[in-house]
């Protein structure tokens, strides 16, 4: 018998510069009802206990930045960009 | 027209620096940015770069094709290196050609602002007291 069961969406999390050393690594898969890429990192910050707050950092969504009230959806490559320091 | 280009490797600017070279073109300016051997007091031994490939050259292509835009030059290509550098080494490099001096040394100034300001890229500096620390310095703005 096949059990209705909502389809978590399934994401990559790639982390760069201090969210790489304080996640572990530098990406992982994880299954998420995160309804918001906010809530999203309200969650891996629990998990990760991530020190920058969500205002100093910009979200992209499968390489391009997106809004932080869009909602993760299957497939998506997310990454949360941390205040930058090239040149 | 305009290039930009992450490498692990040493940056060699020579065939970016030829491809600015173009009949229209009156002069050149570039900038290297080199790593230095300290940072608000404290000893440096080196820097090491993490970039997002993907977004950094959308980013960085944004921001040389908007100093073609709002500058009259002819063209602006940048250089970034990622990976373990030392002191001494280039971690970036910006040539602009154009007509008039003038011109070329705005838009040049502009490149490495706001490649510093909006592209992808972070750096740990490493201290001479063995410790190292993630510089987290310009919040990527919605605007920019």
């Amino acid at each position: 018998m096949m059990l209705a069961r909502p389809e978590m969406p399934r994401l990559t999390l790639e982390y760069f510069a201090s969210l790489r050393d304080e996640a572990g690594c530098a990406q992982e898969q994880i299954e998420s009802t995160a309804p918001s890429l906010s809530a999203l990192y309200d969650e891996l910050s629990q998990r990760h206990g991530f020190s920058l707050p969500a205002t100093r950092l910009r979200v992209a969504v499968n390489a391009a930045f997106a809004p932080w009230d869009q909602s993760p959806r299957d497939g998506d490559h997310v990454v949360f960009i941390p205040p930058v320091s090239g040149g | 027209m305009s290039a930009f280009l992450l490498t692990e490797t040493p940056i060699d600017p020579t065939s970016f620096s030829a491809d600015l070279r173009r009949d229209e073109a009156g002069g050149y300016c570039s900038f290297e940015g080199w790593v230095r051997n300290h940072s608000d007091g404290q000893a440096v031994l080196g820097l090491d770069y993490q970039a997002y490939p993907a977004l950094a050259e959308t980013e960085a292509l944004a921001v040389l094709r908007e100093a073609e835009a709002r500058f009259d030059i002819v063209a602006a290509s940048c250089i970034h290196r990622t990976g373990s550098l030392v002191i001494g080494d280039m971690a970036v490099w910006i040539g602009v050609s154009a007509a008039h001096r003038d011109a070329a040394f705005t838009a040049c100034r502009f490149v490495i602002d706001e490649i510093k300001k909006r592209v992808p890229i972070w750096k740990r500096e490493r201290y001479a007291d063995g410790h190292s620390e993630w510089i987290a310095c310009h919040e990527v703005t919605e605007n920019s």
